[in-house]
Parts: C-alpha cells; sequence; structure tokens
C-alpha cells in the first residue's frame, strides 16, 4: 500500500468516526466499495424473491380484504427491490450484472425465502416474524454509513410497518378462530421460528465481517443484539395470540431483562445458505423463468423507444 | 444472457410532494424511453400519494461537481459573513429591520 492510500484511508475512517455519510463519487477503500456491492445486491435480491413466496398466496386469500393487502405488500417488496438495486448501481455495477449472479446462484439472497408457504397461517407468519426481523435490521441500516443505502433504507422503512401488522392482524384473526385456525397458526409459527432468527446471521463470534461492519458503521449493532432484540419484542406478541413458540429453553432472565432462547441449528443455516433449502432450486427457477420469458418484452420496448427517439430528430432537423 | 448494453437506460426522478413545493431527487430507475420512465416512477415512487408531479430525466444528462473539488467551491463562502444580516450592527430600539 502507497503512502498516498494510507492517508486516503485514514482520512476515509475519520469521516467515518465523525458520522458523515459517504456518497458514490466520494474516495472510498476498495473493499468498502464491494462490500457494499455485495450487500446491498444481496438485500436487493431477498426483496425480489422474497415475493415468491407470498405471491404463492394472492389467488388464494381468505377474502378481498386480504387480497388487497397482500397484493399491496408484494408490491412494496418489488419496489424495495428497485430503490436497492439503484443504491447500488451508483458504486460502478450494472443492474444487468446483478441480475446475472442472481440467475446464476452467485449471489445469495435471505435464506427464509427458502422455505415453503405451505398455509394461509404462513403468510400471517411472515408478515408477522419475517417482515418484523427484517424492520430490525433495515431501522439500524437507516443510520448507516453510505448514503444511498441509508436513503433507502428510510424510503422502505416507512412502508414495512404496514407489512408487518397486515401480517399480524391475520394472526390474530386466526389464532382467535376455531382451534382449527388456531393450529395452523401454531403450525406456521412452529415451522418459521428458528429460520426466523437465523435472519439475523451467524452468531458474533463466528461472523467473519462484523468487525469491519462495525468499524465502517455499515451495522450499528451486532447479529446478537438485534436477535436478542426480536425475541424480546416477539415473545409478548406470540403470547398476546395464545401461541407458544417452538423453544423449550426459552425463559425470561430477570438479571439480564433479556429472553434466555435454545441453541439455534446452524447446519440448517449453513445447508439452506449453500442451496439446499426445501425451495432454493425452485425460487431459482422461477426468477430465471420470468427473466427469460421477459426477454422479448425489454428488447421491443427498448426497440420501441429507439424508432421513437430517432424520429424525433429527424423531425427537429 | 443479455449484454449490458441491452440494459435500458438510468433516469433520475424528481418529485414535487405537494403544490408549493419545488420537485426533489428521489432516486433512479430503468426505463426503455421517458413515457415508460414516468410511468415506472409513478409505480415505484408514488404508491401512497407521494407526489403531484414527476420530472424524469436520463442519467447520462446529469453533470455533477466532483467531491475532491469541493473545497475550492464552497470554502470560499464560509468566511464571508458580511452577507449575512446578522454582520451588521444596528441598535436594539430599532424596529423592522
Ligand atoms: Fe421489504
Ligand atoms: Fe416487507
Amino acid at each position: 500500500m502507497t503512502q498516498k492510500e494510507i492517508s486516503l484511508e485514514e482520512q476515509f475512517q475519520a469521516r467515518i468516526d465523525r458520522g458523515e455519510s459517504i456518497e458514490p463519487k466520494d474516495w472510498m477503500p476498495e473493499k468498502y466499495r464491494k462490500t457494499h456491492i455485495r450487500q446491498i445486491s444481496q438485500h436487493a435480491h431477498s426483496e425480489v424473491v422474497g415475493m415468491l413466496p407470498e405471491g404463492n398466496w394472492i389467488t388464494r386469500t381468505p377474502n378481498l380484504r386480504r387480497k388487497v393487502g397482500l397484493l399491496a405488500k408484494v408490491q412494496d417488496e418489488a419496489g424495495h427491490g428497485l430503490y436497492l438495486y439503484s443504491a447500488a448501481e451508483t458504486l460502478g455495477i450494472s443492474r444487468d450484472e446483478m441480475f446475472e449472479q442472481l440467475h446464476t446462484g452467485k449471489a445469495k439472497y435471505s435464506s427464509i425465502f427458502n422455505y415453503p408457504t405451505l398455509s394461509w397461517a404462513d403468510i400471517g407468519t411472515i408478515g408477522w416474524l419475517v417482515d418484523g426481523a427484517a424492520i430490525i435490521n433495515q431501522v439500524m441500516l437507516t443510520r448507516t454509513s453510505f448514503g444511498p443505502y441509508a436513503r433507502a433504507m428510510v424510503r422502505i422503512c416507512k412502508e414495512e410497518s404496514f407489512h408487518q401488522r397486515q401480517g399480524y392482524e391475520i394472526m390474530i384473526g386466526l389464532s382467535h378462530g376455531t382451534p382449527e385456525q388456531k393450529e395452523m397458526a401454531q403450525d406456521a409459527l412452529n415451522r418459521f421460528w428458528w429460520p426466523s432468527l437465523m435472519m439475523f446471521g451467524p452468531k458474533d463470534d463466528e461472523s467473519p465481517n462484523t468487525e469491519m461492519s462495525v468499524k465502517w458503521k455499515i451495522k450499528r449493532k451486532t447479529n446478537d443484539e438485534l436477535r436478542q432484540q426480536f425475541i424480546d419484542i416477539t415473545i409478548p406478541q406470540a403470547e398476546y395470540l395464545g401461541l407458544t413458540v417452538p423453544d423449550p429453553d426459552l425463559k425470561w432472565n430477570e438479571e439480564r431483562g433479556h429472553y434466555d432462547f435454545g441453541a439455534i441449528d446452524w447446519d440448517e443455516f449453513w445447508q439452506v445458505v449453500k442451496g439446499n433449502g426445501p425451495c432454493n432450486k425452485e425460487r431459482l427457477a422461477a426468477r430465471n423463468k420470468a427473466w427469460d420469458e421477459g426477454a422479448w418484452v425489454r428488447d421491443a420496448a427498448l426497440a420501441h423507444a429507439e424508432k421513437k427517439a430517432s424520429k424525433n430528430v429527424s423531425k427537429v432537423a | 444472457m443479455m449484454s449490458k448494453n441491452n440494459e435500458w437506460p438510468i433516469w433520475e426522478v424528481f418529485i414535487r410532494s405537494k403544490n408549493g413545493l419545488e420537485h426533489r431527487h428521489v432516486g433512479s430507475l430503468h426505463a426503455a424511453g421517458e413515457e415508460m420512465a414516468l410511468e415506472n416512477a409513478r409505480d415505484v415512487y408514488t404508491r401512497r400519494q407521494e407526489g403531484v408531479s414527476i420530472w424524469v430525466v436520463e442519467s447520462k444528462h446529469i453533470h455533477a461537481t466532483n467531491p475532491s473539488e469541493a473545497g475550492e467551491l464552497f470554502e470560499p463562502a464560509a468566511d464571508k459573513v458580511y452577507r449575512h444580516p446578522t454582520f451588521y450592527d444596528l441598535p436594539e430600539e430599532l424596529k423592522h429591520i
């Protein structure tokens, strides 16, 4: 590393330490740029792939109120993906490169979306737990150091709270409904509880990026802190529903002022990350199909726009 | 796989949030042409009545100052306190000035 680079790095770190935002054209270490391209594009992919398990139920909602709510939520997730792709593009990666990384399986997205949505209660549970976990992570990221990412997060957070509320409302309906409905809600909670806790990522001492994330103020809280925050918030909500989280070790710890909880099955987590979850193949196949079948639309729209533009030019001339 | 040149161009989106206010930059998106850019901007950035008017401009038409020149461009204004009303000493009993 040359002398000049060292001082640029020091200046950069000083800006971060002062709490300044880093903007796309500012000097930044290559590692900062690469880390952000990876993190923001993977966040975008999660929003986009996240539409698939919920989209599965749009045609089968129990009534119109549920349908408009779910449809609007899924539309929002598409929007979230677009905000985030735009933020990543400011760092010099193209949209098509990001899509290619997703479609070839090179890029990761949140593992939670590799679980199937088997019953209507899963849609309630996803809104409640998965959006709930996402909110905790995203609220923290509104203060992340990279400006375009932070601004995308502000916009996203404004929209997320309705997502969680529509999910919880579904859960209230089911858990206060017939015994069969309540059983369905409990079953969904049983299946989604542990994967939701895994959404916060590996434990701090097994998470290689934690130190760098904190130093560059990408994350202001660690995975374990966020996970604990989520559990503490969520347990009273489960109690209100009269549902039980599937963890025999879960217990309020007066001394710590937090819930203690049981061991997470990290083998399962890594299996899903590596592509062996229940729906990894299905999700990638659905994305590739949509991309391939949309090719003619993209090409035709571009050809039409170019033709129109050239007509305008000849008119002016 | 399509090449990068086949990508729809990027547009910057500016939105007037309500009557009487200026348009503000809100983000960007891809679209084949200007009509589609306006339609996409409506769908992506105004799902909850965030705007009453939209401008779009292809990103390649935006020219920006270079962050490394921010000092020489903007710092000279810092010591020109005489451009502010508080620089001028007037008696306190004076009203409406
Ligand atoms: Fe989202
Ligand atoms: Fe959401």
